[in-house]
């Protein structure tokens, strides 16, 4: 029983590691504020998540682990209140989601060469 | 041994947010990156406490996640007047 609860936290706490290192990666390689938001509420979700319940698990039912319950539920509520302000303020302040103009643009052409074509066949 | 990869994954993920938030472009790069900063620090100290074997420190990963939060908010609602009221500049605006 202790050597499956030793194996469960230990996945837990590779994986926490994992999802943190790939939103650090993110968050210093995507192109965009709002991107790098989301590699930034990866951190904040999955590695805060999965290394606390991995740690939850090598502890036990102690003060300590209520303890962890906490900041979990704490970090659960305000990551995403921190992340809507900071968006919020950053389009406020005139900074747009980086769009692929010239992709939008030749959606777009398609769309209406397709409309034009399916008219011309009916007609 | 998984407390040291834990925490040597935590602090190249730190080292990582503060490359973004020296190289940033505008200040909410910035600000983006030290409020994940902070909740790596949060998840730090509970990995240090496993590391030495004295998990004792919970109380202040709670209050600096609190601590976080709090100045995040803060930093992001007066992000906007930066300027102090000198000038319109609505093109630098956030530029602190």
């Amino acid at each position: 029983m202790a050597a499956l609860l030793d194996v469960a936290s230990w996945a837990l706490i590779v994986a926490g590691a994992g999802f943190m290192l790939t939103g650090g990666i993110g968050l210093l390689r995507l192109p965009d504020l709002f991107t790098r938001m989301h590699g930034a509420s990866l951190i904040d979700s999955m590695g805060a998540g999965l290394l606390l319940s991995g740690f939850m698990l090598q502890e036990g039912f102690t003060l300590v682990s209520a303890k962890m319950v906490m900041i979990l539920i704490f970090i659960f509520f305000t990551s995403p209140a921190a992340t809507y302000a900071l968006a919020r303020a950053a389009m406020y302040a005139g900074i747009m989601p980086k769009t692929d103009a010239d992709s939008v643009r030749r959606a777009e052409d398609a769309a209406a060469s397709g409309r034009e074509d399916r008219s011309s066949k009916t007609s | 041994m998984m407390f040291a990869a834990a925490a040597a994954a935590i602090l190249v993920t730190m080292a990582m947010a503060l490359a973004r938030a020296v190289k940033g472009p505008n200040v909410y790069d910035r600000i983006l990156a030290i409020n994940s900063f902070g909740t790596l620090t949060v998840l730090l100290i509970p990995t240090f406490g496993f590391l030495s074997g004295r998990p004792e420190f919970m109380d202040l990963a709670l209050v600096y996640a609190l601590i976080n939060f709090i100045g995040t908010i803060a930093v992001t609602k007066y992000s906007g007047y930066a300027d102090m009221g000198h000038g319109d500049g609505r093109d630098d605006a956030g530029d602190i």
